[in-house]
């Protein structure tokens, strides 16, 4: 039993102390038996306190410590290797989650945040008394990652693995690779477009041997643990002959009489039923979109490459971690939202970046010369509150005018959006002639190196103007023609208005609408609804789901530099999971007590592993754990008639003596 | 231990250490508010919690125990919803047993993403408590 312990206390900066009474925390448990030197400190995992922890350790030869701070899914790890540092068994650190479940769930409620911490940490110190010196398990884990998302992100993630020795499996639900990226065209530092990038990604995938890409694929089914995952991919085939007729190929596009919206142009353009993403996508074959094709046969008639005979497969893959880099979509505006789909010469950014992309020699949409653009800033992100600004709505037989109520739940701002929109002004108006770039802001963020891209606009002679939340600019269609208002605070709210030939709604990342692979892996999902990590600073790309990580925009709105820094990130962590072919597990196993067993077999039949055996001993007939198998479910606790059995670490003593603490009253 | 407070019933929660448990610091993380009497131990599996602890949980005066069960997420298994599901049935007997109201031990199958359903459960069990603590 442990009987010389240390307690620290953690503000967490104010997370913590500006809602529990920290110090009467440590007032209440300081006394508590076995508690040697009780502490608060400002950050618990601060070198500057770990030291100090280390140092408490060995000079007290403390035994056993509690330390009340944030969530164990954040800090385990660290004071376990304090505990290490410090020469006490890790098992011997007991932790009081102090925040998450403290001071954040009921900061409505001082006095009751302050109470219920002084009940954990007095339960965890319960526990410690009794906490045992263990060493931990180690279980097989697959040298193999699945790579989830073949965008910018998923695929340099890869080629990361790929060159650390790492089997990868990158699995893509569209027929080609790049993901979003693949639809932009000149990109800024580098001036390389989107396709170009993709294609040298794709170029260096193909180079490896041990990445093996699965298109039109989609995850249907996942089940084991860190280590030992197995997943259930479905595969669409392409309808097409990898090695195929490229002319008649063409020919037969052509002859494709169905006709529908291309997602890959943002609906500005359409496409045939068989088609191609863009002239170097890749992989570079085309596919037939089965769900919209007719089966009219005339592809068939014209080329001999098109193969209705392939059938949809399920192949089933086994690897030790997943890496989630699923992406984002761009935020749709409603109908009627700053005038989109209310009037045709209103568009999103990355409808823009499209059509100046598809335009050669001047700039045109739906047949119009477009020299005057207005860009609107911060549609679908920054959102406010319901009534929080002044929505205004008015039409009369000749004049129309958008809503422009900026209400909603996205509150976070998307980042890359005022950095895209203008590089995008700027490449418009080095593109084509007699350009004039309106911005209607709220404030521009183009930070780092990025400021560079806003002061060539400035000196472009593009004109910024800029209105808070509560008065977002105005769109009039009057007579056929569209005007821009605003109330501009540069110029003390002078009311200023610009005809627009074009309006491009400046629209940033949600995430994903199709959330099911998410809900496959439970993964949660933040207050902005993108994937959530561990801690956005101290474990960045790892979920709650152990041996899942997450990288790029499916975590939150990133541009490029940042997604790929996440991938690199994503898969260092990924390939920590599976680098050495084993993980060290908790020593928590099941044990029988011989004197009580008297054998019924009721445990073993609750035992999903096999873990347990009968054996003779002593004369009588028992139950044995074999502690290589047994994972420490505990399944077998409840059923046993004479309680003889217990989890280590969850004896009933250690249970009910926390239970005790719990429920004593606070003097 | 004292009685049942005016606003909040004193519950012991019993949650799991991989599914239940990051649904509840998911539920503070997005300031989820729910009673401060509310106390959470963490195990590793919803179905190895045993009748003794939850009766002693009784008898040291907490007013209702809610088991955050793993449900079909369990990472030990599907059978874990039953195995559960029977070990709540055998406390509800012993409960009875001691002339204890068996709908004060409370079970639901809280996922890792959970949090806005945790606090719905803890809320309308506290309902229920007060209720009952004050008829």
């Amino acid at each position: 039993m442990n009987r010389k312990l240390g307690v620290y206390i953690c503000h967490c900066g104010g997370n913590i102390s500006d809602y529990v009474d920290v110090e009467k925390v440590k007032a209440a448990v300081e006394h508590e038996e076995g508690v040697f030197l009780a502490r608060t400190t400002m950050f618990a995992c601060s070198d500057a306190t770990q030291k100090e922890m280390v140092e408490d350790i060995r000079s007290n030869q403390l035994d056993g410590i509690v330390v009340a701070s944030c969530s164990p899914k954040l800090h385990l790890t660290t004071f376990r290797a304090v505990s290490e540092r410090a020469g006490l068994n890790k098992y011997n650190y007991v932790h009081a989650n102090i925040r998450e479940q403290v001071s954040w769930a009921h900061s409505d409620n001082k006095p009751g945040a302050t109470e219920k911490a002084i009940h954990l940490v007095r339960s965890a110190i319960a526990k410690v008394r009794l906490a045992q010196s263990l060493e931990p398990i180690t279980i097989p884990s697959r040298k193999a990652v699945a790579i989830i998302g073949a965008g910018i992100s998923g695929m340099r993630a890869a080629i990361e693995l790929a060159d650390m020795g790492c089997p990868v499996t990158l699995i893509e639900r569209e027929h080609f690779v790049g993901g979003r990226v693949a639809q932009w065209d000149l990109l800024f530092t580098t001036d390389q477009t989107g396709k170009e990038l993709v294609t040298r990604l794709y170029d260096d995938i193909a180079k490896r041997s041990n990445i093996r890409l699965l298109t039109g694929a989609e995850v249907t089914a996942n089940s084991g643990n860190i280590g030992d995952f197995t997943l259930k991919v479905k595969i669409t085939p392409r309808y097409i002959l990898e090695k195929c007729d490229q002319g008649n190929l063409q020919k037969a596009i052509d002859a494709c009489p169905v006709e529908v919206p291309d997602e890959f142009n943002f609906k500005i353009t359409t496409r045939k039923a068989i088609y191609h993403n863009f002239p170097s996508e890749h992989p570079q074959y085309p596919v037939i979109d089965i769900k919209n094709c007719t089966r009219c046969g005339e592809c068939e008639k014209i080329c001999g490459s098109v193969d209705f005979t392939q059938e949809e497969t399920t192949v089933e893959i086994k690897v030790g971690s997943v890496l989630m880099a699923t992406g984002f979509d761009p935020y749709t505006p409603s109908e009627g939202e700053f005038g989109y789909l209310q009037f045709d010469n209103v568009v999103t950014l990355p409808q823009f970046k499209r059509i100046i992309d598809l335009c050669e020699g001047k700039l045109t949409f739906k047949g119009k010369d477009i020299h005057n653009i207005a860009y609107i800033y911060c549609v679908g992100s920054r959102q406010v509150e319901a009534g929080a600004n002044a929505p205004v709505s008015q039409a009369t037989e000749n004049r129309e005018e958008a809503s422009r109520d900026i209400s909603g739940e996205n509150r976070y701002c998307s980042r890359y959006c005022c950095t895209s929109v203008i590089h995008s002004a700027i490449e418009t108006k080095k593109r084509f002639k007699g350009i004039t770039n309106y911005h209607f802001t709220r404030g521009i963020r183009t930070y780092g190196k990025q400021e560079l891209l806003y002061s060539e606009s400035l000196s472009m002679g593009d004109i910024y103007l800029q209105s808070y939340e509560d008065d977002p600019p105005s769109i009039i269609r009057e007579n056929g023609k569209t005007t821009v208002k605003i109330n501009d605070i540069m110029t003390g709210r002078k009311e200023i208005s610009v005809n627009a030939d074009l309006v491009v709604l400046v629209t940033g990342m949600v995430p994903r609408s199709d959330n099911s692979v998410g809900s496959l892996f439970k993964l949660p999902r933040g207050r902005d609804k993108f994937f959530n990590e561990i801690h956005m600073k101290l474990r960045p790309v790892e979920t709650v789901i152990d041996g899942i990580t997450i990288c790029g925009a499916c975590q939150g709105p990133k541009n490029i530099t940042e997604s790929v820094c996440s991938a690199l990130s994503a898969a260092t962590k990924s390939f920590s999971y599976v680098s050495k072919g084993e993980l060290e597990l908790e020593p928590i196993i099941a044990r029988v007590d011989a004197t009580l067993c008297t054998w019924c077999g009721k445990c073993m039949e609750a035992c999903p592993f096999d873990a347990v055996k009968k054996v003779s001993e002593a004369g009588k007939e028992i139950a044995v754990i074999n502690n290589s198998v047994c994972k420490g479910c505990g399944m077998c606790l409840p059923v046993c008639p004479v309680n003889a059995i217990d989890l280590v670490a969850y004896s009933d003593q250690e249970m009910e003596t926390m239970i005790n603490a719990l429920a004593e009253d606070i003097k | 231990m004292a009685g049942i407070s005016a606003k909040s019933a004193r519950i012991l929660v019993f949650s799991t250490e991989k599914i239940s448990d990051p649904a509840i610091d998911m539920a503070g993380l997005l300031k989820l508010h729910y009673p401060p009497t509310v106390y959470t131990i963490s195990v590793p599996c919803s179905s190895c919690i045993k009748p003794v602890w939850i009766l002693h949980a009784f008898e040291k005066g907490f007013d209702g125990v809610f088991i955050a069960a793993d449900g079909s997420d369990c990472t030990y298994g599907e059978s874990c919803t039953d195995k559960t599901g029977r070990l709540v049935s055998m406390t509800h007997e012993k409960m009875k047993e001691k002339k204890l109201d068996p709908a004060r031990l409370r079970m639901a199958a809280i996922c890792s993403v959970c949090s806005e359903a945790f606090v719905k459960q803890i809320k309308s069990f506290n309902q229920y408590l007060l209720q009952i603590t004050q008829s």
